[in-house]
């Protein structure tokens, strides 16, 4: 277990006073607190830290046993039974002294402790009204959110059915009320924060509701026009194509894009980009009747 | 009038050891809706979190209530921030090469 310093934690001396220590620790919460960070990990995880250090330090029989055996401090009453067995042992045998094996997971205890029940602080607050929220993130293809659907969740043991409705977007937090952690005293139960992450589809952009496509068109396509069959999520669609048609021209299929967030029916609009594609390795005729063609426009246009 | 989503503030103060004042002076800072019922005062349940949210402040970290107010709004903010900053996030994806 890796040393914890508390009073680097704090930014204090080792000689810091009782006052020095609350007024280090106010000040530093008051940064840190996940309350005045929302969703900042960071916050959340330094505030845990200068909890557990306000926790020992501010307690002298605690910080006592901290500055006498560091990151071991909870286990100094084992430590002075053994010491004083070992001495008596030593007394009588001689034998070498050795604490030993004793790799102790001094974990940092659970900040929600003091933040929401058993009065680390100065209040004497003891019990607790509304269960912790909890937070999940779920990982999903953007056809998975291309219709509404349910999916069975395992969050803390326990199975959640959930209905993903269509058109959620990537970073999107839904609240399930009620399936957080339970309330005590009749209390209700927190919430849980879904995050949804939404991959990326190798054909489509999505922006909103609308997507985004690029399709190639070859040069007779684009010059002459013609049909086009093109993919949507929905299907095949046949599109027309003008002639002279230029490249990255712009096309909208109205809705047939994404369906829009809690909107049932509604849909955006597929927006298609052509992307005109020169004939590369031409043959000699080929050649021939471009050269030939080039000479009927003289300016080139 | 149905109370079953209410919460009595008697009791959210009882609970949490707090002085039913702090209550008051949310409410008249607009901070909090507090419905009154047959001579007793109840809390929207879902507005524990942010009434939790605005003891911590208060209790834990000397906050006072301009103090909260302040916050409170400036929170706001950052939620919002951060909604139009996912947003503008999304819209980047669309010049991402997936290949």
């Amino acid at each position: 277990m890796e040393f914890i310093d508390y009073y680097k934690i704090l930014e204090i001396q080792k000689t810091a006073t009782e006052a020095d220590i609350k007024a280090a620790y106010r000040k530093l919460a008051r940064k840190h607190h996940p309350d005045l960070n929302p969703n900042d990990e960071n916050a959340k995880k330094k505030f845990q830290q200068i909890n557990e250090a306000n926790e020992v330090l501010s307690d002298p029989e605690k910080r006592k046993k901290y500055d006498k055996y560091g990151k071991d401090w909870k286990h100094a009453d084992e430590f002075e039974k053994a010491n004083q067995q070992q001495s008596q042992s030593r007394a009588s045998s001689g034998g070498q002294q050795s604490y030993g094996g004793g790799d102790f997971s001094g974990d940092f205890s659970d900040f929600f402790e003091s933040m929401y029940g058993s009065g680390s602080g100065g209040r004497t607050r003891q019990t607790k009204f509304r269960g912790q929220d909890l937070n999940a993130e779920l990982h999903l293809n953007l056809m998975d959110v291309y219709k509404t659907q349910q999916q069975t969740l395992t969050i803390n043991g326990k199975n959640i059915r959930l209905t993903i409705p269509a058109g959620v977007e990537n970073g999107q937090v839904i609240k399930i009320a009620g399936h957080g952690t339970p309330g005590t005293n009749g209390g209700p139960n927190g919430d849980l924060y879904i995050t949804f992450t939404i991959a990326n589809h190798p054909k489509f952009k999505r922006e909103g509701s609308n997507l985004y496509a690029n399709i190639d068109l070859d040069l007779y396509t684009a010059l002459l026009g013609g049909d086009l069959q093109v993919d949507t999520l929905d299907g095949k669609v046949k599109l027309k194509v003008a002639p002279e048609t230029q490249s990255n021209t712009k096309v909208k299929l109205k809705g047939k894009g994404f369906p829009v967030y809690k909107k049932e029916g509604e849909f955006g609009d597929l927006y298609i980009t052509y992307n005109v594609k020169l004939p590369i390795n031409l043959t000699e005729k080929e050649k021939e009747l471009f050269t030939e063609l080039s000479k009927l426009r003289a300016n080139g246009n | 009038m149905e109370t079953r989503d209410l919460i009595l503030i008697e009791h959210f103060c009882t609970n949490h050891d707090i002085e039913f004042s702090f209550i008051d002076s949310l409410q008249a800072f607009g901070l909090i809706e507090v419905v009154v019922h047959e001579d007793n005062k109840y809390l929207h349940q879902e507005q524990l979190k942010e009434v939790e949210k605005m003891m911590r402040m208060h209790y834990d970290l000397d906050i006072n209530m301009e103090g909260i107010d302040v916050i409170s709004h400036l929170l706001k903010r950052v939620n919002s921030l951060q909604d139009e900053l996912r947003i503008t996030q999304n819209k980047l994806r669309l010049y991402e090469n997936e290949d």
